[in-house]
């Protein structure tokens, strides 16, 4: 990795908590996202791959500002080297920034797709989007339909094509394939592909990992709201042996194509969390030592990793 | 014999396309049938139609030769992709589970369902805990086919294999029949006895 290359985006030590109403009028602060940490350069694709409930599409939410007001956030987040304020979220996101939300229901019910995917920016000639419709097989009629007559699968293609007619250099996509074909799929991460090629980045939020590994430069794994390894894309392809944290080889080895063996147990419930390592009630190499202390990140191999006996 | 879908064809009004046309499909006790199509093909359509949640338009739903009884638990049992809208939100899951039987200890213990659980609302569960549920709901009624739409493509991969044990397990000991629509080959060469891909059968 070139690390002395200049970040696009510049994420450590980001915590989320909620401030709730726990009996009656008294509150209770609940922690979702800590000591999470994320670096993304330009012209590369992050995958961000974990369980579900692990915090992924709330960091989407922080990065472009959109958490309700309830929530609080510490850590650095920084873009371009400056810090990422909430004025200057307003002014980057859908222009600098743009997001692929994860469901259907963004889309406006009472606009037709055509105007709809163009944005209210400025007018934009309809030509680039019909060229894109017509790569990702979307009938030339789908811009005068609105989006209660589309299929699940058709929605998240114009779902993706929104984001891909803004010029923005940071594309953060939340799980954009459920539901979409095989094809359709790789069209949509071959098309991200081409945008990074072009020196712009996209953070791709997703359960297909084994779709993930074939078109991202690195990937991002959480646990429980935390980072628990970041490493080269290769490394998955390559295997177990090639991973660091055991929770990143249990991922793999659950994948159908690679023996579908599932660990036992669950990810811990925020406001329940176990000390130390969040992993390690479900670890196989848990020792005193990771019930005792949350494990510092430290890098292994040219990634980096939030374990005592990463490998 | 077995489960079988004749000719099968729907569509909400005469005045709306087809959604699926003349489709046929059968699965004996014991099969596992992997059903492949694009997206907008009508998979959940074909499924909501086997598990007798929609009257066919033209052709019929048979069960060993004769139409889904009208009255009672369904044979047919249906699991759907998003098990957050497929459960009450207003029910804690207690109430959610025996809708369908008595709870049993060892049957949470199969399907993997804690104790703590019963006692909260649909809300405070993740996805891949309430499709435990969903399932559970499904077999604990005593079915003898299965139809599960698309129900670990929101699930990280771990909980995907979770539940798939449970389901394959259990399917396995009651000689079961079973219909899995989804989308990932390699999903479907480890679930299935055999596949199915709609668009190649019914060319018309």
């Amino acid at each position: 990795m070139e690390q002395k290359k200049e970040t696009l985006l510049e994420i450590h030590d980001l915590s989320i908590s909620f401030r709730m109403y726990h009996q009656g009028l008294e509150q209770k602060e609940l922690q979702v996202i800590s000591d999470l940490y994320l670096t993304i350069y330009p012209g590369e694709i992050v995958a961000v791959a974990g369980s579900s409930g692990s915090g992924k599409s709330l960091l989407a939410s922080a990065i472009l500002g959109l958490l309700p007001g309830n929530a609080t956030v510490h850590g650095h987040l920084h873009y371009q080297g400056q810090e990422l304020t909430p004025e200057r979220q307003r002014r980057l996101r859908g222009r600098e920034i743009a997001l692929v939300p994860q469901s259907v229901a963004y889309l406006d019910p009472l606009m037709k797709i055509g105007p709809q995917t163009d944005g209210h920016e400025k007018s934009r000639s309809p030509e680039r989007r019909r060229q894109l419709f017509a790569r990702f097989g979307l009938p030339e009629e789908t811009e005068g339909l609105y989006p209660f007559q589309l299929s699940g699968g058709m929605a998240r293609r114009v779902l993706v094509s929104t984001a891909l007619l803004t010029d923005a250099r940071l594309v953060i996509a939340d799980e954009p394939t459920p539901g979409m074909s095989l094809d359709q799929a790789l069209e949509a991460l071959g098309m991200f592909r081409e945008m990074a090629d072009e020196g712009r980045a996209v953070i791709l939020i997703t359960h297909d990992i084994d779709l993930a590994f074939e078109f991202a430069d690195r990937v991002a794994v959480f646990y429980g709201g935390t980072t628990v390894e970041t490493a080269p894309a290769s490394d998955f392809k390559k295997g177990p042996e090639a991973l660091r944290h055991p929770y990143s080889k249990a991922l793999w080895s659950a994948l159908p194509q690679n023996g579908f063996h599932p660990i036992p147990g669950f990810q811990p419930y925020p406001g329940d969390l176990p000390e130390g390592c969040l992993f390690a009630p479900r670890c196989p190499l848990k020792t005193a030592e990771c019930t005792a202390a949350v494990p510092p990140v430290q890098e292994i191999r040219g990634g980096e990793v939030r374990c005592y006996h990463g490998t | 014999m077995g489960l079988e879908a004749k000719n099968l064809s729907f569509r909400y009004s005469k005045k709306q396309p087809w959604i699926l046309k003349d489709c046929n499909v059968t699965v004996e006790r014991g099969q596992r049938l992997a059903i492949f199509a694009p997206s907008g093909y009508g998979k959940t359509t074909l499924s909501m139609l086997l598990a007798g949640y929609l009257e066919p338009v033209e052709g019929q739903v048979l069960l060993d030769g004769k139409p889904l009884p009208g009255k009672g638990i369904c044979p047919v049992q249906m699991i759907l992709q998003h098990p957050e809208r497929a459960v009450n939100p207003r029910w804690r899951l207690r109430r959610v589970l025996e809708e369908s039987g008595t709870l049993k200890e060892e049957m949470l213990r199969d399907f993997g369902i804690e104790r703590a659980w019963l006692d909260r609302f649909p809300r405070e569960l993740s996805g891949g805990e309430l499709q435990r549920f969903c399932v559970a709901r499904a077999l604990m009624s005593g079915g003898e086919y299965l139809i599960c739409d698309e129900i670990s493509t929101m699930l990280d991969v771990i909980t995907q294999a979770q539940i798939w044990q449970v389901v394959l397990d259990e399917a396995k000991k009651r000689n079961m029949g079973l219909i899995a629509v989804t989308h990932n080959y390699y999903l479907a060469e480890r679930i299935a006895t055999g596949i199915l891909d709609l668009t190649a059968e019914n060319v018309d």
